[in-house]
């Protein structure tokens, strides 16, 4: 670091490209836990809705207390717990990890309730008309229960992608860390929260919409 | 793979501190609620009723508080006001930001129970001679609360969910203050575990109260 006058500098337009860099690491963190938690947790969703009983006293309380603790207890906790078991994980594999199954325990019941959207005797007929069970899911569970909890689904993905933000707590440098980092140079803080603040609606504003519009077009 | 020793004791012996810090998360979190619910109604009644700038305000504090992460709202009443001056005590931070964060969910819950009650209902009971304060208080706000009863409860574990933010901007509430006890032990991962326990037992404990007090109220 070379020499500085001053302690505190203003906020320059290299900074923008500071903040812009940090916004992707945000998005990239959000896109991969997002969408392998959604994989995972409409797996779970459907071990949940086909496992009865049997499911209900293994997978449900497991996710239930990813539900149930807080998202930043969790990174930390993951955080620590890591090297006592050998693993040696980055911020960043940490918070995929917790993000992940975060969202999974999430997606779990937004699936599970998307299946029983589907009404028993649709599946009846679509067996009786020869499908196979894995065809009944395919071609009439995941178009129609689908459809059912997309928006919740988009709600989800939604949460996790603003949750993001606590990944800061580990060290990962996304979005809002980078902001407090451009905070302590500058003393700047209402401008750069702003901007933060801007980049996470100008995200999430549209898309809350966009589903809200797909599920008043769906209800009709 | 397992040269790590768990030391529990000190955990143990400051319990009864992250108990005392466990209650004023619970404090946090009902004043929050509290001030969110009633102003979380009047934007869903400004909203559904009302034209102009006072409109477009309530749109806006809902908008900003569904789409922007919790974390970057307590760093604006952290950090963001103090570019006006206006420095808040860590309490203050986070009662502020919850209530801005619980105000706005809740808000379109209510507008969404409101929405629920049919129109033609104030009409006749308006008919019958009661005047418009009387159908709102007799008629519409019981059906209302039935119908975000459930809403209302998860914004509860929400809310004790969310205090844990307050680790970040120095609130010493159950998380910070085991942060405080970690890193002054370097007993991280105990801590953390302890107090993941004690956020469970706290979220099963509302969700109980809340089904304990559903059966009371809704009886038909």
């Amino acid at each position: 670091m070379e020499p500085t006058v001053s302690f505190f500098s203003g906020f320059a337009p290299k900074d923008l490209l500071f903040l812009g860099e940090a916004a992707l690491r945000t998005m990239w963190i959000s896109v991969l836990s997002i969408s392998i938690g959604t994989v995972l947790g409409v797996i779970f969703g459907w071990i949940l809705y086909e496992g009865k009983w049997a499911a209900a006293l293994t997978v449900a309380p497991i996710l239930d207390v990813f539900r149930s603790v807080p998202l930043i207890i969790q990174l930390v906790l993951f955080y620590n717990f890591a090297p006592i078991v050998g693993l040696n994980l980055d911020p960043f594999a940490s918070g995929v990890v917790i993000l992940t199954i975060y969202t999974a325990s999430l997606v779990a019941n937004v699936a599970r309730g998307g299946i029983e959207a589907v009404q028993p005797s649709m599946r009846r007929a679509a067996r009786s008309l020869g499908m196979s069970y894995w065809q009944d899911l395919r071609h009439v569970v995941l178009p129609i229960g689908g459809r059912a909890v997309f928006p919740a689904w988009v709600g989800v993905a939604l949460g996790v992608m603003k949750d993001s933000a606590l990944v800061s707590v580990l060290g990962y440098v996304e979005l809002l860390k980078a902001s407090q980092i451009l905070i302590t140079r500058t003393q700047e803080p209402f401008l750069i929260l702003t901007l933060a603040g801007a980049f996470y609606f100008a995200l999430s504003y549209p898309i809350s919409r966009y589903a809200a519009s797909l599920e008043r077009k769906w209800a009709q | 793979m397992f040269d790590y020793n768990f030391h529990w004791r000190p955990v143990m012996k400051s319990l009864p501190d992250l108990l005392e810090a466990a209650l004023l998360t619970l404090q946090v979190a009902v004043l929050a609620m509290i001030l969110g619910i009633i102003i979380g109604l009047c934007l869903a009644l400004i909203r559904l009723n009302m034209r102009g700038p006072l409109r477009w305000i309530a749109s806006t504090w809902v908008e900003l508080a569904r789409n922007t992460p919790a974390l970057f709202q307590l760093f604006f009443f952290g950090f963001g006001l103090g570019a006006f001056g206006l420095h808040l005590s860590p309490y203050m931070i986070v009662l502020a930001g919850l209530t801005f964060n619980c105000a706005g969910y809740l808000a379109e819950n209510f507008r969404g129970g409101f929405q629920a009650v049919p129109d033609t209902q104030i009409r006749a009971s308006r008919s019958l001679g009661m005047t418009a304060w009387q159908a709102y208080t007799r008629i519409v706000i019981p059906q209302v609360f039935r119908i975000v009863y459930h809403p209302i409860t998860n914004q509860m574990v929400w809310a004790v969910l969310m205090s844990s933010l307050g680790m970040l901007v120095g609130f010493r509430e159950l998380s910070g203050e085991t942060q405080f006890f970690a890193s002054r032990t370097f007993r991280i991962f105990e801590y953390f575990a302890v107090t993941a326990v004690i956020y469970y037992v706290i979220v099963k404990l509302i969700l109980g109260a809340s089904r304990l007090l559903a059966t009371r109220l809704f009886r038909y």
